[in-house]
């Protein structure tokens, strides 16, 4: 759904800065941008979910989107910003340092990001797109929210079905 | 003109099918327990008739072919032309059945006869055409003798609301014979005032002859749609003395069918589980009334608050106490509207126990108790399964054969016991049998077999009763061999655990053996202990706290392997570092300066230590996989009065937690 309107307008994307790096992410994705507030941790969890908010009664799990990318974490201040975005049904926040500006982005200009080996992780990226000469790294929110250990533990689960079973 | 899309009624047909065949397996398993009641024999042809009626009319040629068949079956029954006896309630459940899957198919697009079908269809062929043919003869020469019938039929206004016509039923009459219109009049519902008349009312009323040897039953057939929207009497014609014992037959049985409710009907709306609830207008009655308390309470506050002095307090702190009061109120009516009665699982079992006792040849009595006691839809749609399985286990296992039963000097039917009551917060389900009971040294010599205790290892009763409920206790080829129970009692604990319960077992050798379930209320609020760990706040669930308390250092002892165990009433407790399992900062690590709370699931006992409790609350718990994932240790989230969010411990997550770390 959020791939084919993706496709056929062209798309606005919602900027943030990000350790001096400008990204998108599309704007119907986008349910609202909110001030930094305390979080609640959740144990066992990557340090990247930093942890649940209360939004309007939803538990809502928020992630830093620095620690994702491995980069230094920054302090949390008034400055920090939330956003919140939906993947279906599902709500994340994403800690960002600030949100720029809703831009309209043609997606026929979006090009493929280019392969950079393991130097840089860039499974989580859609696309890259250039605006008023500056480059704009479009995120693939859906990637986003699913951990890394999640794969691994999807990959290793029919072994330790069997596992359980055999004994 | 545009056809009329047909499909769009299918899911309506199937689900009114669905509730047709429930009724149909209900009324004829109350045959079989010995009711001889017309109106059940009535219950089952009228839902047989409307399932033929409604997959006629939608295209399900093949379900509306073998409802055809059972129905000409079902009608030699109504018109007494057949007896019931136990081999045709059977051929009809298993026609139910082979309904309920033909429907299953239709619903699903799938070719919808099959082999089963077509052999029941073909033997319900027979059945009516054959076998029967000798009992026709007598009846025909009960029946042709009837020279005609009196009808007296009067409309209540109701009638053309549902649709029926008089004038349409008088045109099927005449089909069946002379029809003459003895007299019409107006019933005294009319009103007097032309003025008044309501054109949509029916104010008549006719008494009919009907000349010709028709049969009871086909007159019947014309007037079955009129079910509750006429009053009724039809009486054969007096002048046909040779039909004295039809007549009187027919007398006895006279259906002054009135707008009586059909029992029938009720049950089959209440076991509906869909996505949707029906909720009884008395329920959101309540909770209009406690909206209307709510807003009162409101207006007060706001009144003492926009110019609030001093004085006021105490009409303030007495505001506040109607507002908190009000408020739990309105919370236990909506949680109210989320139950549903226990009654719709518990249907299903006189089917379940009427082929079980075929299938083992045992004799059960069955009783249900309870049936009003209402829980959470969720916990009902989860209940069904495991309930099934004890009862399934209760007749397979628990009770004995007839002759078993007779030598032990019992009456040779078994009696299973199915109880459930409201106990505190809680639901508690009970499965009871006069059976044998659990077979103790049979138990325990499997136990020894599968290593699950030492040889020569004493248990207690309740011990032995644990043991059925261990993995290891659970295929099917150890259940032939083992006289005692055991067939999957793991996974029923693992379900009711599910549900926030537990599942306990209590046996008398000789006596029989209850099955005891407990369930809370209601999944969504739990009462909580909120406890500090560090800057965090787990809430722990009120029902498995045991207890708790602050350790002094020397009561902790270290055992192998860097574990710490306390003292608690005769037995060693690991201890549970939370702040350790959930890895929280500037926790405290000092037991002597924490608090241990003695936590318990399964039996198993853990104390917990965290920094302090800071007291109890109710707690609206909220999913964390909503948004998130399953988080180990975690059974959800809620919100405190400050607006934060506050995680809930698992219990149970946090047991097995620790014996993970204990183990490695």
């Amino acid at each position: 759904m959020y791939e084919d309107k993706q496709a056929a307008a062209p798309s606005q994307q919602l900027t943030f800065s990000l350790a001096d790096e400008e990204y998108g992410v599309d704007i119907l994705a986008v349910r609202e941008i909110r001030s930094w507030t305390r979080v609640t941790r959740i144990p066992q969890t990557p340090d990247y979910v930093l942890g649940v908010l209360n939004l309007r009664g939803a538990i809502v799990p928020i992630m830093d989107l620095r620690l994702r990318f491995g980069l230094q974490r920054e302090s949390y201040g008034d400055d920090t910003v939330v956003i919140i975005v939906a993947i279906g049904e599902r709500l994340f926040g994403i800690v960002v340092d600030a949100v720029s500006d809703v831009v309209d982005i043609d997606p026929a200009a979006i090009k493929p990001v280019p392969d950079m080996g393991a130097v840089v992780d860039t499974r989580y990226l859609k696309g890259l797109a250039t605006y008023a000469e500056r480059m704009v790294m479009l995120l693939d929110v859906e990637k986003l929210m699913r951990p890394e250990d999640v794969e691994t533990l999807d990959a290793a689960l029919p072994a330790i079905q069997e596992v359980e079973v055999a004994a | 003109m545009s056809a009329v899309d047909l499909t769009q009624f299918h899911k309506t047909f199937f689900e009114e099918s669905r509730e047709g065949l429930d009724a149909m397996e209900a009324a004829l398993l109350a045959l079989d327990s010995g009711a001889t009641d017309h109106e059940l024999v009535h219950t089952i042809f009228r839902a047989a008739h409307s399932i033929k009626g409604g997959a006629a009319t939608f295209g399900f040629a093949d379900v509306a072919a073998f409802t055809h068949v059972a129905e000409s079956l079902l009608e030699e029954v109504r018109s007494e032309r057949r007896a019931v006896d136990a081999g045709l309630i059977e051929v009809l459940l298993c026609s139910v059945d082979c309904m309920r899957a033909m429907l299953e198919r239709s619903s699903q697009g799938q070719p919808v006869a099959d082999a089963e079908s077509e052999a029941l269809r073909v033997e319900l062929v027979q059945l009516v055409s054959g076998e029967v043919a000798a009992p026709v003869v007598a009846a025909a020469s009960m029946v042709a003798p009837v020279s005609g019938w009196n009808i007296a039929f009067t409309a209540l206004p109701h009638l053309l609301q549902t649709g029926n016509d008089p004038l349409r039923l008088f045109r099927e009459l005449q089909q069946l014979g002379r029809l003459e219109v003895v007299r019409a009049f107006i019933t005294d519902s009319a009103p007097a005032q032309l003025a008044e008349l309501d054109p949509s009312q029916c104010y008549l009323g006719w008494e009919l002859r009907l000349h010709g040897a028709v049969a009871r039953a086909e007159i019947d057939a014309v007037f079955d749609w009129l079910d509750g929207d006429c009053e009724l009497a039809i009486a054969p014609l007096a002048e046909v003395a040779v039909a004295g014992p039809v007549a009187q037959a027919a007398g006895e049985s006279l259906p002054v069918a009135t707008a009586a409710p059909r029992p029938i009907r009720e049950t089959a709306a209440a076991s509906g589980e869909g996505s949707s609830i029906r909720v009884g207008i008395d329920k959101v009655d309540a909770l209009i009334n406690m909206m209307g308390e709510l807003v009162i309470t409101q207006s007060m506050l706001s009144d003492i608050g926009e110019k609030f002095e001093l004085s006021q307090l105490g009409r303030l702190r007495d505001g506040l106490v109607q507002l908190e009061r009000t408020t739990r109120e309105l919370q236990e009516s909506v949680m109210r509207i989320r139950m549903l009665p226990i009654g719709s699982v518990f249907n299903r079992f006189p089917r379940l126990v009427h082929d079980l006792e075929r299938k083992l040849d045992k004799r059960v009595k069955l009783e249900l108790h309870g049936e009003h006691t209402e829980l959470d839809k969720t916990v009902l749609e989860k209940i069904g399964d495991p309930l099934v399985h004890l009862v399934r286990n209760a007749i397979d296992h628990g009770l004995e054969s007839p002759a078993q039963r007779k030598a032990a000097g019992k009456s040779e039917t078994g009696t299973l016991k199915l109880n459930a009551y409201h106990e505190g917060g809680n639901i508690v389900v009970q499965i009871s049998d006069d059976g044998a009971g659990l077979n103790h040294a049979a138990i325990v010599a499997k136990a020894q077999q599968r290593g699950l205790i030492a040889a020569g290892q004493e248990l207690s009763d309740a011990e032995v009763a644990e043991l059925i409920f261990q993995p290891g206790f659970s295929t099917a080829a150890q259940a032939t061999d083992l006289s005692g129970r055991g067939v999957g009692m793991d996974v029923v604990r693992r379900n009711v655990r599910d549900l926030g319960g537990s599942v306990g077992v209590r046996s008398v050798s000789g006596k029989g053996s209850t099955f005891t379930i407990t369930l809370p209320l209601t999944l969504a609020i739990i009462d909580g202990l909120v406890t500090a760990v560090g800057s965090e706040r787990y809430i722990v669930p009120l029902t498995s706290i045991v207890e708790s308390l602050r350790l002094r250092a020397d009561a902790v002892r270290r055992i192998a392997g860097g574990g710490e165990v306390f003292h608690f009433r005769d037995e060693y407790l690991p201890i549970m570092r939370l702040h350790r399992a959930f890895a929280c900062n500037d926790a405290v690590t000092d037991i002597e300066h924490g608090i241990v709370v003695v936590i318990e699931e399964d039996g198993r006992r853990v104390g917990l230590l965290v920094d302090d409790l800071l007291g109890q609350q109710q707690a609206v718990v909220k999913s964390l996989e909503a948004h998130y994932q399953r988080v180990q240790g975690i059974s959800g989230a809620t919100i405190l009065s400050d607006g934060s969010v506050a995680l809930i411990v698992d219990v149970g997550g946090v047991v097995r937690l620790g014996q993970r770390s204990k183990a490695a």
